[in-house]
């Protein structure tokens, strides 16, 4: 993982703002914040992406495994490993957006489109997932494919199939059957083929001339079921939510509210919140994390896996069950534990599964008072952001900044001397906070790491695993700071000085959105403020965000390019 | 030999019906058909394959005191390359290349690898046609693998590789799921006197041909960056169909191919540890030798980490990024002394990766002869995240088109002009590499035979 982001003036990336090294170097701290500030609200494009932009999404491997598990049960098992996902601006949505699919990446589908094919036409599960019976089992049935490759068609590629697609999915499934002697052979050779297309891999964003206003266009209905279930449900659209896009009432305000309601208090939602702060957060990146387990030895496998685990059950907890303001989830002393995660935070959590069992999560309170509060003090986010054997206060300030806040430090300049940091074993720069006060007295370093290391410092308490200690080197840790000039100490205090700062609601605001969209809004279109004000409105309730989000026009607007296009043809 | 020749001199080819489509099957090509200098086989003049590899280390070697005073053949090498003395006539050492910024801003740890492969200071985003990629498009055609991508740290996006067109290609991470990958279920032994097509695979074309022939359907739907994507994803489908058809056919013999054995088990996880990473590093070479030996593919990339590498040795709380800022250089040695440790566990690796290949004999000469192993880096002294003096290594003659055994200074040069000559070695046809003043407009004479 780097350190520091690419930079680049760059007009035509929505929403995030970066700065390049010549502005970082020349300016003073105070400065540095106003230009993060004004470029956090300037105006950038409008989400009528260029010509050369791309609004096609790829499916993500989180929302591939929820497809098939919704359409076909949860016991058709993917064990094989997809490509994995880049992150552009802070998310892998954003990243679905531009990346198409590499050759290692296609064999890779292919690969599990041939697993899921056969475990779906294995004799364990064909008789409930294909209920047609053919007339014989050792050749095609025109009549018994048509009708589970039209039905299941439907709901992968999240339309209904044209008549020429079924026809060419009938015959490939028909020759299959002939020379394998075996219909259920033909079957899974179909179903292979619509789960390497293109229309199932990418959510499109189709669009039709608006009869509500002649001479426009609009998305049309199943464009706009795809966005909903894949923002709401990290999914494909269901049964509902498809026939509301074949009967058109989700052109209609009333139409699109009642689904989006009916989305919102089903349980499902969870699993769309569940992804949107997976992205958010970055939790994808535990899979490329690693502890040196001389110096962590409570840092386990158990202990890494329940981690990303606790703060996604920590944030359902507090945002879809109780409905609580987004904000307090950075100082909510609820959350979840298992042995392993209490043996890594050193709470007493009395459990008493047998060994052989899975652990079981219990909820966990922590006391009055206790630093270890909020997500950003769970291993999640001190863990994820340290490296193997040491903390760094400057990548956690940096990903605090860029996670929550939406802002981006520009990477250090070339040739800029780091000797100023002495090695650890250097008597005068005991703590960490040391050696980067010393770094920060070289003017060309101070303009940025004063944007980071004061808060990565109030952080200091967690080493590398996410273990609370007081001391470093024997020395103990100072986590004291200053926020928009309120002081702090340590995480708690610090989220509690953030608690107001309107750039902590702007920001989740601004990534659901591009999460939604795979690019982040404009700053102040009336629609985005409608948007905003109903998250204020709501004392910021996440769901309503989402909801709010979801009924907007904005989430469905028309690339002008687009219009154009077809205007030509 | 001559009537042996002339009775078995020309390959036979059965063709037959296999479930409505056509098969070639060819009659095995024996080593008495390969002529006097074991260059060719005899009847067909088809040359034995000259092959392609990139070789990322980070952080390469620090401050300039490793530049060795000589040039040509007389030269010492530096320190921290001595475990190669071994192959050094095998070797060129290019020093003193310049990445030029040109105004951009720069990705530490990224812009200059970015601009060694792909001859530009760009958005990461927009990172495409990198160097393996131009070479593969002339000489991965026909083989099941266009090229092979791995890194030894866990982390698949530690890749320099990506087409033309943008699309980035990952690492394998698994020493284990490369070689189920390469030498599992679908390989074929090329030198196996007998040779079935598996219907199977006539059968699994047929699902790609329904998806391939709905393509001008979908393109019309689209807008041009949908079609950009969607003609990306085409390729890579066309890429698993001529993979697929070249499993139908009889391979051509390779008579230095070897099937390996199976690796040990391994997740392909994250590893931090210097020693983790190196014995992930040993088995991508020994596959990577097998690969190219057996004709799976002409092209392979490794990386060990990131520019930014977090190996660490045993014991050690910092990462050898960490330590290539914060280390002092040593006043007696004129370098970092931790750091200089981890770029001799690198270099023994290059060995050990040279060495694969070299061990690979065919006909009077080694794999190694016939292949260009292209071994580079991301900052020439990463302590202050530098842009000058990057060192750049080259193993191999690629078949003899280049001469070996020399230190080429190449100060205040752009790092292209050594990409250039490694392309253009490689038979890629362009005049050019890179923009700017990171154009290269030449390759560099010293080298070239």
């Amino acid at each position: 993982m780097t350190i520091f982001e690419k930079v680049e003036i760059d007009k035509t990336m929505n929403g995030i703002r970066h700065f390049s090294v010549r502005h970082a170097k020349s300016l003073s701290v105070g400065a540095c914040l106003l230009v993060i500030a004004a470029s956090f609200g300037a105006r950038a494009a409008e989400t009528n992406v260029s010509a050369d932009k791309p609004t096609s999404m790829r499916i993500s491997s989180s929302q591939y495994r929820r497809t098939i598990a919704d359409i076909f049960g949860s016991s058709i098992v993917i064990t094989a490993r997809f490509e994995a996902e880049t992150r552009e601006n802070g998310l892998l949505a954003i990243g679905a957006l531009n990346n198409s699919v590499s050759e290692d990446g296609f064999e890779r589908y292919y690969e599990i489109a041939k697993d899921v094919a056969a475990q779906v036409t294995d004799k364990r599960h064909r008789a409930v997932l294909i209920p047609c019976k053919p007339k014989s089992a050792t050749a095609g049935d025109e009549v018994c494919a048509r009708k589970f490759l039209a039905t299941t068609g439907r709901l992968l590629f999240r339309r209904p199939l044209k008549n020429d697609e079924i026809q060419a999915l009938v015959a490939v499934s028909k020759d299959t059957a002939n020379k394998k002697k075996d219909f259920y052979a033909g079957i899974s050779t179909s179903l292979i083929d619509l789960l390497i297309s293109p229309d199932f891999l990418f959510r499109y964003r189709n669009i039709e001339p608006d009869p509500a206003r002649p001479g426009h266009f609009r998305l049309d209905s199943y464009s706009k079921a795809a966005i909903l279930s894949s923002f709401l449900w990290n999914s494909n659209p269901d049964d509902l939510l498809l026939k509301a896009a074949e009967n058109g009432s989700l052109q209609t305000d009333k139409g699109l509210a009642m689904q989006v309601d009916r989305m919102i208090s089903s349980p499902e939602i969870e699993s769309g919140v569940r992804a949107f702060f997976s992205d958010m957060l970055g939790l994808d990146q535990f899979d490329v994390l690693s502890k040196d387990a001389k110096f962590f030895p409570r840092f386990t496998p158990d202990a890494k896996r329940d981690a990303p685990e606790q703060t996604l059950r920590t944030i359902v907890d507090h945002v879809v069950d109780r409905q609580g303001d987004y904000r307090d989830l950075f100082t909510t002393r609820h959350t979840f534990m298992t042995r392993a995660l209490a043996a890594l935070y050193g709470v007493p959590l009395v459990e008493t599964t047998d060994n052989a069992r899975p652990m079981r999560w219990l909820a966990y309170t922590y006391p009055e008072g206790d630093p270890r509060a909020g997500i950003l003090s769970q291993a999640s986010f001190v863990a994820l952001y340290s490296g193997a054997g040491r903390t760094s206060p400057t990548i956690r300030g940096k990903n605090f900044r860029l996670n929550i806040l939406c802002q981006v430090v520009p990477p250090p300049p070339p040739n800029v001397d780091f000797s100023l940091i002495q090695d650890i074993t250097n008597p005068k720069f005991k703590t960490v906070r040391d050696r980067l006060t010393a770094h920060r007295s070289n003017p060309t370093c101070a303009g940025c790491h004063r944007l980071m290391d004061p808060v990565g410092l109030a952080f200091e308490n967690f080493d590398s695993s996410g273990g609370f200690r007081t001391t470093e080197n024997g020395v103990p840790i100072d986590t004291s700071g200053e926020w928009n000039g309120v002081k702090f100490s340590g995480p708690v205090e610090l989220t509690k000085a953030l608690h107001d700062d309107p750039a902590v609601t702007a920001c989740v605001a601004r990534k659901v959105f591009a999460f939604a969209s795979g690019a982040m809004p404009s700053g102040n279109s009336a629609q985005w403020k409608e948007i905003q004000t109903k998250f204020a409105d709501s004392h910021f309730n996440f769901l309503q965000l989402m909801r709010a989000i979801a009924v907007s026009d904005l989430l469905y607007s028309v690339p002008e390019t687009r219009v154009s296009l077809l205007e030509h043809k | 030999m001559g009537k042996l020749t002339d009775l078995i001199g020309r390959r036979r080819v059965l063709k037959g019906l296999l479930a409505g489509g056509t098969v070639s099957v060819g009659l095995p090509i024996l080593d008495c058909m390969l002529d006097g200098n074991g260059e060719a086989f005899a009847d067909t003049g088809a040359p034995i394959p000259v092959r392609f590899a990139t070789w990322f280390w980070g952080l390469g070697f620090g401050e300039g005191v490793w530049v060795p005073k000589g040039s040509g053949t007389s030269y010492q090498l530096p320190d921290q390359m001595r475990a190669l003395e071994p192959i050094r006539h095998k070797l060129n050492l290019f020093s003193g290349s310049e990445v030029f910024a040109d105004g951009n801003p720069v990705a530490t740890h990224v812009t200059g690898g970015q601009v060694t492969m792909t001859g530009r200071v760009e958005n990461k985003i927009k990172y495409a046609g990198s160097l393996d990629c131009l070479v593969s498009d002339v000489i991965g055609n026909g083989r099941r693998f266009r090229s092979l991508q791995v890194t030894c740290s866990g982390n698949p996006v530690d890749s320099w590789s990506a087409r033309k067109d943008g699309t980035k290609q990952l690492a394998e991470t698994s020493p284990l799921a490369l070689y189920t990958r390469i030498f599992g279920p679908d390989f074929r032994d090329p030198n196996a006197a007998e040779f079935t097509p598996d219907p199977n695979v006539m059968i699994e074309k047929s699902a790609l041909t329904a998806v391939t022939e709905r393509r001008n359907d979908l393109m019309r739907q689209l807008g041009a960056g949908d079609r950009a994507k969607l003609d990306a994803y085409f390729t890579s489908v066309r890429a698993l169909e001529t993979k697929l058809q070249v499993q139908l056919q009889k391979p051509a013999p390779m008579l230095a191919c070897v099937r390996p054995g199976k690796p040990p088990e391994d997740d392909g996880g994250v590893v931090t540890l210097v020693s983790d990473a190196m014995a992930r590093h040993d088995l991508f070479a020994n596959l990577f030798a097998s690969a190219l030996a057996c004709g799976q593919t002409n092209v392979v990339n490794l990386t060990i980490t990131e520019g930014m590498s977090g190996l660490r040795f045993e014991g050690e709380t910092a990462s050898h990024h960490s330590l290539s800022h914060e280390e002092p250089i040593d006043p007696a040695l004129g370098y970092q002394k931790k750091c200089f440790e981890y770029q001799k566990v690198y270099m023994k690796g290059l060995l050990e990766f040279a060495s694969a290949m070299d061990g690979i004999k065919e006909g009077d000469k080694t794999m190694l002869d016939r292949m260009l192993i292209f071994a580079y880096t991301d900052h020439g002294a990463p302590r202050l995240h530098s842009l000058h003096n990057y060192p750049t290594i080259t193993v191999g003659s690629a078949g003899g088109r280049l001469k070996t055994g020399m230190h080429v200074p190449h100060a205040g040069q752009p790092i292209t002009r050594v990409s250039l000559t490694a392309m253009q070695a490689m038979g890629v046809p362009i005049a050019s590499f890179g923009t700017g003043s990171n154009q290269a407009n030449s390759a560099i004479a010293e080298v070239v035979v």
